[in-house]
């Protein structure tokens, strides 16, 4: 039986599924309903100072299908909550006494005014929640104000308002970082420095999620006019993945604990974060698309697979795949792999000759003896994998690795050794290079 | 067996005939279309289009429909197929671009072409807006004979090539099995005359209907009056079942009763039998067992004197026919009309079997009632249009008009194409391509 309970930054909860700050957990009612589903706990939707602000009363979100309309991005223009702040400290009060064994995290956003924190910090406190959250990601409205990312793009901003925050309550502090910066280890070394307890991110992502070209406007649409917006769902997931990796293997970061966030839909996506070194996961997308029971498979799929691998509790696979997270530099140019059809698997839709043909290496053979038929040319395959990615069966197209021999594209032996750029002969800095 | 036959119209409730001839297979609305045209894989060299008699580059057009280019797609569609909306109808998808489907490899379930081909087509139809131009005008003058698929597949290709086109059609209206033919329920809402309106929209294709060649005006003639000729003549005749008594009331021809099932303006006023039985194994057998069930027939018995195997129609039709209570009796051929007061009252039938590749009586007879009889077992060229000079172009041993692969008779300025010709299937869309293919070579040699 494994143990899914989950700590970070002290704040504990039976899975490390948690709800992120955002419309699913504007209100007791919600986060009633996802806690009766299995949720681990919930960021409380933004709390900002009163009066509160107000939403656009147009359409708030945008997306981007697949043909058959499975959302593959969305995006929003909500902002932070639009309720009073005593309703919402009410009911974040009702809702941790009914649910003790639940994380209750409440994300804030305020002006940089050490009074406003002091107060409404302490307001919190008095709620049993667990935890503070600063919102310094909200990309959209807020960020005009000031606010949001406008900080969260000033490592100098993050530093001082994390120290504010630590300042003014006992409770951990996750500062919630946004993706809209080139690198994110100055904003998550900067959140160190001013004494957070944990990292969260991403938020979401600058964007336009299209333009309507009959109104001529970018959508969504209010009133003839639209605003870039914050952009999450599954298409975002690669690029917090990143931006979790980084934190984790950057000596100066690693070890700040990170609550991920980004497209998390599946068991698999939150397993992929934590083996990333994320304590727990926050979900928003997957759950605004579907609903909140789909954390039942999340549950089970990640106890199962942690089973089969035998994994007792999430501390042993956190983190597992950071030592294999590297810079290019350091890749084995020894290891030569070659693509391979499965004959029996292919359905001959020669995807993997055209993409190969027209846009890669001429590696690809469309025919054999008159006959509908592909092959790899292993001495012209440079192992790039894009037949494998265009392929549409599972496991038809695989890479091998070559074991001994010589590399027929090349001619060479293939070295047993590694060798990387750091050595190679052709880095004129190969002296210069060195390890972090 | 003496009792009359009963053969009668109304013998359904009236509303009930509008949904027995309702569309069978409903064409697909946008969101659907966008659903399937996803699964297109975009083969390369893809196998759909190699299956298709006219090479429709199938995954462009599709590709076309997921991005909302309706337009493009249609035109990938009738660039090579004038008769794309038809064809979506008829073409036996199942044997041609979706049985080569790759995703019938892994999933055992193709990509819907004929409908989504169907989805592009109908939609330009709707807009009735010319798709292509005309070539500056060459001064030369062709004649179709026979519009058809095949003579107005061709003359479509010869009128945008910048030649004049005059059609010669026999019946009052063009389309040949297109509109005479073809099982009702497979082509709703007048869809073959608005195709050849749509069609004909180009310009420079007139037509003279009434006009039967070899009857009305001579083939020496039209060869004498215009630059080239065009032959799409179709097959004008059904076979014979060789049997004593076979043109007594009671026996029917399938093709002309389908005829008049297509031209009929109230379909509760056509007689239909109770006990009909169906001669053949072919599109038309299929066509007129379902469509006499539709009509309020009890019980139609489908008789081919093969295996499944064999039979001409595809396994699709067929089941159609099945799951439209149809009894397919294979192994089974006509032995002898069963007669009473001069009309067929029923058939004897008799087993038959496949010894060592030879087809053979058993002599297990069986005598089934009939109040209608239909001749199903082919059909067959009547060379009327033929004169003296043009006999030498019939093939007399497969009774069909010899052409070499660009459609060109041995006869000069003569083309020809379509099912009177002896390659090909016999196919809507094997019609169309020959239509084509003829225009094509008919250019060439107007220009040389």
């Amino acid at each position: 039986m494994v143990d899914l309970t989950c700590s970070i930054a002290g704040i504990r909860s039976p899975n490390p599924f948690w709800l992120a700050s955002a419309p699913p957990t504007d209100k007791e009612y919600n986060v009633v309903r996802a806690f009766k589903a299995g949720w681990g706990g919930v960021v409380w939707k933004t709390l900002g100072d009163d009066p509160p602000i107000v939403n656009v009363n147009g359409p708030r979100y945008g997306a981007w299908w697949s043909g058959d309309r499975r959302v593959m991005g969305f995006n929003n223009i909500e902002l932070i909550s639009d309720r009073a702040f005593d309703t919402n400290i009410e009911e974040i009060a009702r809702v941790k006494a009914d649910w003790p064994d639940r994380a209750i995290v409440v994300s804030v956003m305020f002006p940089l005014d050490e009074q406003v924190w002091r107060k409404r910090l302490a307001q919190i406190e008095a709620t049993g929640a667990d935890g503070i959250e600063i919102n310094l990601g909200c990309p959209h409205g807020m960020s005009e104000r000031g606010m949001g990312s406008a900080m969260g793009q000033q490592p100098d901003l993050i530093e001082k308002v994390t120290r504010m925050a630590k300042a003014a309550t006992k409770l951990p502090v996750i500062v919630k970082l946004t993706p809209n910066v080139t690198n994110i280890l100055p904003a998550a070394l900067a959140a160190k420095r001013g004494g957070a307890d944990a990292v969260s991110l991403i938020n979401t992502i600058n964007s336009i999620m299209s333009v309507n070209l009959d109104a001529m406007a970018p959508e969504p649409t209010i009133d003839g006019k639209g605003s870039h917006g914050g952009y999450c769902g599954e298409a975002v997931r690669p690029i917090a993945l990143h931006m979790v990796g980084e934190i984790g293997r950057f000596a100066d970061t690693r070890g700040l604990p990170v609550s991920a966030i980004g497209g998390i839909t599946r068991w698999r996506d939150a397993a992929e974060f934590m083996a990333l070194g994320a304590q727990n996961v926050q979900v928003c997308t997957a759950a605004m698309v579907y609903g909140f029971k789909i954390v039942e498979d999340m549950i089970e799929g990640l106890a199962q697979w942690m089973e089969s691998k035998g994994y007792a509790r999430l501390d042993d696979f956190v983190g597992r795949a950071l030592p294999k997270l590297v810079d290019w530099k350091f890749l084995n140019l020894n290891y030569v792999t070659k693509a391979h059809i499965d004959q029996d698997l292919c359905i001959k839709c020669g995807r993997c000759y055209i993409a190969c043909e027209d846009t890669s290496h001429q590696a690809i053979t469309a025919s054999k003896n008159g006959d509908r038929h592909f092959e790899v040319q292993d001495d012209e395959c440079v192992g790039c994998n894009l037949c494998v990615e265009v392929c549409p069966i599972e496991n038809c197209l695989t890479m091998a690795p070559m074991q001994g021999g010589n590399d027929p594209r090349t001619g060479r032996a293939i070295e047993q050794g590694h060798a990387d750029w750091t050595t190679h002969p052709n880095n004129v800095m190969a002296g210069a290079t060195t390890c972090d | 067996m003496s009792a009359p036959r009963d053969v009668a119209g109304k013998r359904l409730p009236a509303k009930q005939y509008a949904d027995n001839f309702a569309d069978l297979k409903p064409p697909l609305n946008a969101h659907q279309a966008a659903v399937e045209s996803d699964r297109c894989y975009f083969c390369y060299d893809a196998p759909c289009t190699q299956a298709c008699p006219t090479g429709i580059d199938i995954p462009s057009f599709i590709y076309k429909i997921r991005s909302g280019n309706l337009v493009g797609s249609a035109r990938n569609i009738l660039e090579e197929n004038i008769f794309g909306s038809m064809c979506a109808r008829v073409c036996p998808v199942e044997d041609l671009c979706e049985g080569a489907c790759v995703r019938n490899t892994a999933e055992d379930k193709p990509v819907a072409i004929g409908l989504l081909q169907r989805h592009a087509t109908d939609a330009l139809l709707a807009s009735v807006k010319p798709l292509f131009a005309r070539a500056p005008t060459s001064g030369k003058r062709v004649a179709i004979v026979g519009g058809g698929p095949a003579g107005l597949s061709c003359a479509h290709r010869l009128a945008m090539l910048g030649h004049d086109v005059i059609v010669f059609e026999a019946r009052a209206k063009l389309g040949g099995l297109n509109e005479h033919g073809i099982a009702a329920y497979k082509v709703k809402d007048n869809i073959a005359q608005r195709e050849i309106d749509w069609l004909l929209s180009i310009g420079g294709i007139s037509a003279r209907t009434g006009q039967r060649v070899g009857v009305d005006i001579a083939l020496a003639q039209l060869r004498h009056d215009f630059d080239a000729v065009f032959l799409g003549i179709g097959l004008g005749a059904v076979n014979a079942l060789g049997l004593d008594g076979e043109n007594v009331p009671g026996v029917f021809d399938a093709v002309r009763y389908i005829e008049d099932l297509r031209q009929a303006s109230d379909l509760s006023s056509l007689p239909v039998g109770r006990r009909v039985v169906v001669i053949g194994g072919g599109m038309t057998a299929i066509d007129i067992a379902v469509q006499a069930r539709k009509l309020g027939a009890e019980e139609v018995t489908l008789l081919y004197r093969r295996g499944s195997g064999q039979m001409g129609a595809s396994e699709y039709e067929r089941e159609l026919a099945q799951s439209h209570g149809v009894n397919v009796r294979f192994w089974s051929q006509p032995r002898r009309l069963v007669l009473s007061n001069g009309e067929a009252v029923g058939i004897e039938i008799e087993r038959t079997e496949l010894i060592a590749g030879k087809l053979v009586a058993t002599g297990a007879t069986q005598v089934l009632a009939a109040d209608m009889v239909f001749k199903a077992i082919g059909q067959t060229l009547v060379p009327d249009a033929l004169d003296k000079d043009a006999l030498g172009i019939l093939d007399a041993s497969a009774g069909k008009l010899r052409v070499d692969e660009n459609r060109r008779t041995s006869l000069a300025g003569v083309w020809a194409g379509g099912d009177c010709v002896a390659i090909g299937k016999d196919l809507t869309v094997s019609a169309v391509q020959d239509g084509k293919l003829a225009a094509i070579d008919i250019d060439r040699f107007l220009r040389a």
